[in-house]
């Protein structure tokens, strides 16, 4: 009797922790749909009524600059990237997992300390390269820069993924004939292909998400999603429905991502370490 | 940090045979690796590079002609001017605070998690959905939505029980910042202790349990022990992030108020006071601190690789 109402006093402990987290959340989403009147009173007014002006504000047709240029360029960077990563990385996991190179710890690691390398340490090269080769302002030097950034997480991941795929069955396989392209779509990318789409779900998460790249090296035209969140820093009179409009809308393709990823998404955090 | 860490992994026997169809064939197996090497070392290795040798000359981008080389005196401003030194240890206290609240709070999540109850799933998806919020967004959130102090939810929930209405920001900057990175960052810690929790040995709990072990001798000397390794990855890679962090800073306090952490300051300094060569040496301290962080998250990682590999 005790261990049960422990039990269940303990996942009533866990479900009051886990909507305090979610909390700030759900008041973002719920003053969303407030009037700016309702979103900026104290105490808060959580019965007002739901309008979609905060939203109508934040797509611009109230007047202010609209977000589509920016939602078009995270769009456009994240997923470019991503292929580029996918493309890159692919092939590299394959020489360092099922027809493995000599030393392919070695090349693995190389590949994580690049991504230990903080951001700051090339920033300012990468800046000045971009300013004289007129590729201020473009997001396919975005692209490239993302891709820089996800290819390590992508390849340890890919590895730990392909390594899964059994050699005896590719052995087999080779044996009865098969080619190699073959060996690949049919016995490689059936294991390996849930791995696979949550590595480019974690690189897209993080391109999207990608914030000290973009502002230093877009302007006007080359602007990202997180570049026209910072519009909103300083404030503007009554705003608060605009911002939780513009945050939500802006994180609702992470969102989706992360829970469509979620049983992966661990092992892509750690580069593969932990599963 | 273009050096490999050599990790003592059994590798495949070393073939000396000099003969050109093995040659070949080690090319062969070679090329599907390059684009992805040569792509990396191009655009992460070269910048690096240039950091360092810029961070050897005199050079403000507003008077290029009076670039000159001065050695380390870069160096030395960095480490003796007080506003930069402040960012060090900003840096350092940010880091710390944020990786070791949100390890502590992670774990405790972890192990609420680690048992069952109705609606686990439910709770496990409510806790990640902070880390799935764009940063910008979740900062913009903590400053305008939460901590506002004429309406931000927090004074707005304090009115009720008519308690006092701080400036949460003005009064406590640097703790505004690390509220808003502790609650993005401990989902993370708990997912990756989670998974330690997970891979525990059931045999062994069983066994501890027939022995009559009480639950928390079984967590002093069976979990913590086990899950050291995880606490360690979730540390390192938390504070590999968290050195790094732009986001919560510019969009906070904008650096001010003495929140200015390194990336903050080497962004400022060459972005708006356009001192190149000040920038570079700081962004170059910047990645001396990474690499003595790295060279123990290599190392643990290598540890958890290791295993992997053996088991497998």
């Amino acid at each position: 009797m005790n261990a049960v109402l422990r039990r269940n006093g303990l996942g009533l402990v866990a479900w009051l922790v886990g909507i305090v987290f979610f909390l700030p959340i759900a008041w973002m989403a719920l003053t969303s749909f407030h009037s700016e009147a309702d979103a900026a009173t104290n105490p808060p007014s959580f019965g007002a009524a739901l309008t979609l002006d905060g939203y109508r504000e934040f797509f611009g047709t109230g007047g202010g600059a609209s977000p589509w240029p920016a939602l078009i360029n995270s769009t456009v960077a994240s997923v470019a990237s991503t292929a580029f990563v996918l493309l890159l990385a692919l092939p590299a996991a394959y020489a360092l997992s099922i027809r493995r190179v000599r030393k392919w710890t070695d090349v693995l690691f190389f590949f994580l300390s690049t991504k230990m390398l903080p951001v700051v340490a090339g920033l300012l090269p990468i800046y000045l390269f971009a300013k004289n080769t007129d590729m201020l302002d473009n997001i396919w030097f975005l692209v490239i820069l993302y891709t820089s950034m996800n290819l390590p997480i992508a390849v340890w991941m890919m590895q730990s993924f392909l390594s899964e795929v059994p050699v005896a069955i590719i052995e087999a396989a080779r044996v009865d004939g098969a080619r190699l392209p073959t060996i690949l779509a049919r016995v490689v990318a059936p294991i390996a292909l849930p791995g696979i789409a949550a590595t480019a779900l974690i690189c897209f998460i993080f391109s999207w998400n990608e914030l000290l790249f973009a502002r230093v090296l877009t302007g006007v035209v080359a602007e990202t999603a997180p570049v026209f969140l910072t519009g909103f820093i300083t404030s503007q009179g009554l705003f608060l429905a605009k911002v939780c409009a513009a945050s939500l809308v802006i994180s609702l393709p992470v969102l989706a991502a992360g829970f469509a990823a979620q049983d992966k998404l661990v092992q892509g955090l750690s580069l593969g370490a932990v599963k | 940090m273009s050096a490999t860490t050599t990790a003592p992994i059994a590798a495949t026997p070393v073939r000396t045979t000099h003969q050109p169809s093995t040659r070949m064939r080690a090319w062969a197996t070679r090329a599907p690796l390059l684009p992805a090497l040569v792509f990396m070392i191009v655009v992460t290795q070269l910048p690096f590079v240039a950091t360092l040798i810029i961070s050897f000359f005199d050079w403000n981008a507003l008077y290029p002609k009076a670039r000159h080389f001065t050695g380390f005196d870069n160096y030395k401003e960095v480490l003796t001017d007080a506003d930069l030194r402040h960012s060090v240890w900003t840096t350092i206290l940010l880091t710390v605070t944020v990786v070791l609240v949100s390890l502590v709070l992670g774990l405790a999540l972890a192990l609420l998690l680690d048992r069952r109850f109705r609606g686990r799933g439910i709770v496990r998806t409510l806790l990640i959905a902070p880390f799935l919020v764009v940063p910008v967004a979740a900062a913009l959130l903590w400053k305008h939505v939460l901590f506002n102090p004429e309406y931000g939810l927090l004074n707005g929930l304090l009115h009720y029980v008519g308690g006092p209405q701080p400036d949460w920001i003005s009064n406590n900057p640097l703790i505004a910042v690390e509220a808003s990175l502790i609650w993005q960052w401990t989902p993370f810690m708990m997912l990756i202790l989670l998974a330690g929790l997970q891979s525990r040995d059931n045999e062994q709990l069983e066994a501890a349990r027939v022995d009559g072990a009480n639950d928390w001798q079984i967590f002093r000397h069976l979990t913590l022990p086990h899950l050291r390794r995880y606490l360690e990855l979730g540390a390192l890679l938390g504070s590999i992030y968290i050195v790094q962090n732009f986001d919560a800073v510019f969009t906070i306090t904008s650096g001010g108020l003495g929140t200015a952490n390194l990336p903050y300051t080497v962004y400022q300094s060459f972005y708006q006071a356009h001192e190149n060569g000040l920038a570079s040496a700081a962004g170059v301290l910047v990645v001396i601190g990474s690499i003595i962080i790295a060279t123990f998250a290599l190392r643990v990682v290598s540890s958890l690789f290791r295993e992997e590999v053996s088991r497998a």
